[in-house]
């Protein structure tokens, strides 16, 4: 699995911090009382999901001279893989500290567990995980992420 | 807004988290978090290629709106984990509200910590996301 720098920048913190609607001046304002007590600016709990804006295989981000799926001058067309549903299961957080603008991450994916259940409405159901390691540049671990996908064997209700 | 060490089993706070979602928030999560995927971006492509009724939010952003539970009521919590189980769709005009719930309180190095569940539901009171969080007090 590819390794990749993920740099936390005080913008950016802001304007993931106003999309998931939290207006708690730690995200933005490092002169609050608030923030200096928290020890400085941090970024919105979930904010390394914004690891995709760096992350250099993300499929879901229009890329120059590469056909697209999404709407132009026709619908668009549907995804390769179509009859087959991947939805996002779950999604697990580990904190070992805060991520404040100026870190640079260090990103690590990899595989994780993957099993199968049978259900009624769905058919085989596969789920996969996928664990993502932020370090810092002192090879410090500061979030694990786990991802958690199932893949349904024919066309379930979408994907979250 | 409470202090970790001031709360007990059974404690709970509730909130209203989003009202009537809107496209142009889902369209800034995407915009935030680089997950332009149609099926959130895009109207045509979700209801003519996909087959939806209209675009959908990402699971991500629920989750970002219910970390708010903990944040915004615990004042001094530094999260140590947080996770959710994404068991329903949330559309545009959906009116999200979350539940937080104290399940166990204790301390680590002289320290505060406390267990967290949280249920996160829509207008219909139908459950979107439910998980846990794990939090340490000053």
């Amino acid at each position: 699995m590819p390794r990749f720098q993920f740099p936390v920048e005080a913008g950016h913190v802001l304007c993931f911090a106003r999309a998931v609607g939290d207006d708690d001046p730690v995200r933005y304002d490092a002169e609050h009382e608030r923030t200096i007590r928290r020890g400085g600016l941090s970024a919105s709990p979930t904010f390394v999901a914004a690891v995709a804006q760096f992350d250099p295989d993300w499929p879901y981000r229009p890329q120059p001279g590469q056909p697209w799926c999404g709407s132009g001058r026709g619908p668009g067309t549907p995804p390769p893989g179509a009859g087959t549903t991947s939805l996002h299961a779950e999604q697990h957080y580990e904190y070992h500290r805060e991520v404040r603008p100026g870190d640079v991450l260090t990103v690590e994916r990899s595989a994780g567990a993957t099993w199968e259940k049978h259900s009624a409405r769905s058919g085989r159901l596969r789920f996969e995980e996928e664990i993502t390691r932020f370090t810092d540049p002192a090879g410090e671990l500061v979030v694990t992420a786990r991802r958690v996908r199932v893949i349904t064997g024919r066309s379930a209700e979408g994907s979250t | 807004m409470t202090m970790v060490r001031e709360l007990g089993i059974g404690g709970t706070h509730t909130q209203l988290l989003v009202e009537e979602l809107t496209r142009t928030q889902i369209v800034m999560y995407a915009g935030a978090s680089g997950d332009y995927n149609p099926l959130h971006t895009d109207e045509v492509y979700a209801t003519k290629i996909a087959g939806f009724p209209s675009v959908l939010a990402h699971g991500q952003l629920t989750m970002g709106l219910t970390a708010r539970l903990v944040t915004s009521w615990l004042d001094d919590a530094v999260l140590t984990a947080f996770g959710v189980r994404f068991s329903r769709q949330v559309w545009p005009g959906d009116t999200l509200t979350g539940t937080v719930t104290v399940t166990a309180v204790g301390e680590q190095d002289g320290r505060p910590t406390a267990e967290l569940m949280l249920i996160t539901t829509n207008q219909e009171d139908q459950t979107v996301v439910s998980g846990y969080a794990r939090v340490r007090g000053e």
